[in-house]
């Protein structure tokens, strides 16, 4: 089976579109942690946010409508969380924040059983990307094709706005030194605070791409959570870079682990992860701040 | 001169302004006024408390109590706020962003605060970051830095530019160079707070001083003045 082409190349394509979905979801975090040092362990209930609210759109008014509005969703929870807790927050270390971010995962858990039930709900995929399509001899599901090419659009649309903008100038200046960054006029709280709501839009968005791919039910949001964080230490934190680079790494190890090695898969992330540390203990690509 | 100065209101005035860190008060309310068009010399030992002075009125640390007031109004509280009422700062460590080229650096604060002071005309008062453009901010030597932190504060088309220690860490010919420019900005009548360990640099360059103690200022005077006595040289600067 190895020495078939078309394996590697179907794992190939099964590990970058893990890798993309994962990327959507470690950019938003790693770049708010680099911004504010705020470490948001909700990131994943806000994944299954966006996982929800596209599937009952979606239901209603068909994939497209989901996709746009979860985003727009999961940006305006972000704002509510924000205005009412975040802000608060900020000066606490960064104990107080990881208990209160942590506390809302249970939070959100419970929200979506009271809204959606207890059961898994299943979203459609859209009829246009229902099909397979033959690549380089193998059929492969377009859905899976089109994660992939949305999560590499996003990714070159961030890379240009933060390498090449007046506000990536300002973000990258922020993730450096925040009060440095203030003394050039700029008003970084509300930086964090746009930062904060395209991070969570995007988290929506994640959670919109993976909902026909998997069952949406109320704990996605944790089981994404380990994964993303372990994305974000491999990367480095603060980093476009970081994000690209630790979602390639955990969805390559991951994906070929579980069909090469299916007894130690779950082991080897783990122990990729503490090598990674142990030669390089900020990450791949640490923001330089 | 210096009765024509302290005529004008000051363009910077501090009034038994308390603050620090944590538990640790370090000014214990400091008095000093700075008058528009001239520039100001701050002195003083190690650990006198003229870093943690900038840092109080930049918006860094809070005002515990007394009171800052930049041309006549209160100052804000806010850093990003104090940089757009006209202060631009530069710091002893300069933080230079090692994330944005040269270019980029400049650019953050040349398109918020335009002004006479344009990419053109800091690059011909330091033409060496000219040719450094396009490398990164951490590429460059401490002299090289500490122009591009100068030039960056320039761009900001400040009413009041605050140095720290400027010259630290220089070799002579960059610090000739550095007197040079900073005398051109002098003449150009930019109003300037200036910390410096480095007393002839200081004195040459500023036209009062105000000796920093303990967290108070305990002499006020002309620069010439201070070079004469001798007397508070010893007893606050252990020249
Ligand atoms: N971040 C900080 N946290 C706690 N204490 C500090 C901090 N920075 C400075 N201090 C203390 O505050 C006092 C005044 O420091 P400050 O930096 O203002 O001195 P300075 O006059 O600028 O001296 P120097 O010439 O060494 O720069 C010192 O006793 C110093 O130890
Ligand atoms: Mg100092």
């Amino acid at each position: 089976m190895t020495t078939d082409p078309g394996f590697w190349l179907l794992q190939t394509l099964n590990a970058l579109q893990l890798s993309m979905l994962l990327f959507l979801l470690s950019i938003g975090l790693t770049v708010i942690f680099g911004l504010m040092h705020f470490v948001n362990l909700a990131h994943g209930a806000l994944y299954a946010a966006g996982a929800y609210v596209a599937a009952s759109v979606s239901a209603v008014a068909g994939f497209w409508a989901g996709l746009v509005l979860a985003p727009l969703a999961v940006a305006v929870i972000g704002v509510l969380l924000y205005g009412g807790l975040i802000r608060r927050m900020r000066r606490s270390g960064p104990m107080a924040q990881v208990l209160v971010t942590f506390g809302l995962i249970f939070v959100a858990l419970d929200l979506t059983r009271l809204i959606w039930g207890d059961i898994a709900l299943a979203s459609a995929m859209p009829p246009l990307l229902e099909g397979r399509l033959s690549v380089l001899g193998i059929d492969y599901p377009l859905y899976r094709l089109f994660v992939i090419g949305l999560g590499l659009v996003v990714f070159a649309a961030l890379a240009f706005v933060l390498g090449r903008t007046q506000i990536g100038a300002m973000i990258r200046a922020g993730v450096d030194n925040d009060a440095m960054a203030a003394c050039l006029g700029i008003n970084v709280e509300r930086l964090f605070f746009i930062v904060f709501c395209l991070g969570c839009a995007l988290a929506g968005l994640a959670g919109a791409v993976a909902a026909p791919l998997l069952s949406v039910s109320p704990d996605m949001g944790l089981q994404i959570l380990i994964p993303t964080l372990i994305v974000i230490v491999i990367g480095g934190l603060g980093s476009l870079q970081g994000a690209i680079a630790g979602s390639l790494v955990y969805g390559f190890v991951q994906t070929f682990g579980a069909v090469l090695a299916p007894g130690l898969a779950s082991v080897l992330i783990y122990g990729l992860l503490a090598a990674i540390l142990v030669i390089r203990p900020t990450g791949l690509f640490p923001a330089k701040g | 001169m210096l009765d024509a100065g302290q005529a004008m209101e000051p363009v910077l005035e501090l009034e038994q302004l308390c603050a620090g860190y944590g538990e640790t008060q370090v000014l214990h309310g400091l008095s000093v006024q700075a008058a528009p068009g001239r520039v100001l010399a701050l002195l003083g030992r190690n650990g006198a408390g003229k870093s943690t002075t900038l840092k109080t009125v930049m918006g860094l640390l809070p005002v515990r109590a007394g009171q800052v007031r930049f041309r006549g109004a209160p100052m804000p509280r806010q850093p990003h706020d104090i940089a757009r009422a006209g202060i631009a700062y530069v710091p002893e460590t300069r933080d230079i962003f090692p994330s944005l080229s040269v270019r980029e650096n400049l650019e953050l604060t040349a398109r918020r605060f335009r002004g006479d002071w344009t990419l053109e005309r800091v690059l011909t008062l330091f033409p060496r970051l000219g040719e450094r453009l396009d490398n990164g901010g951490t590429q460059l030597s401490g002299g090289e830095q500490q122009m591009l932190a100068m030039a960056r504060a320039l761009l900001m088309n400040p009413r009041l530019l605050i140095l720290d220690e400027p010259t630290e860490g220089l070799a002579p010919i960059i610090v000739q160079q550095l007197h040079d420019s900073l005398q051109a900005l002098k003449r150009a009548g930019l109003s300037m707070l200036i910390v410096e360990q480095n007393f002839g640099f200081a004195t040459a360059l500023a036209d009062d001083v105000a000796v920093v103690g303990r967290g108070q200022v305990v002499w006020t005077g002309s620069a010439a003045a201070i070079r004469a006595d001798t007397g508070v040289q010893h007893q606050w600067l252990g020249v």
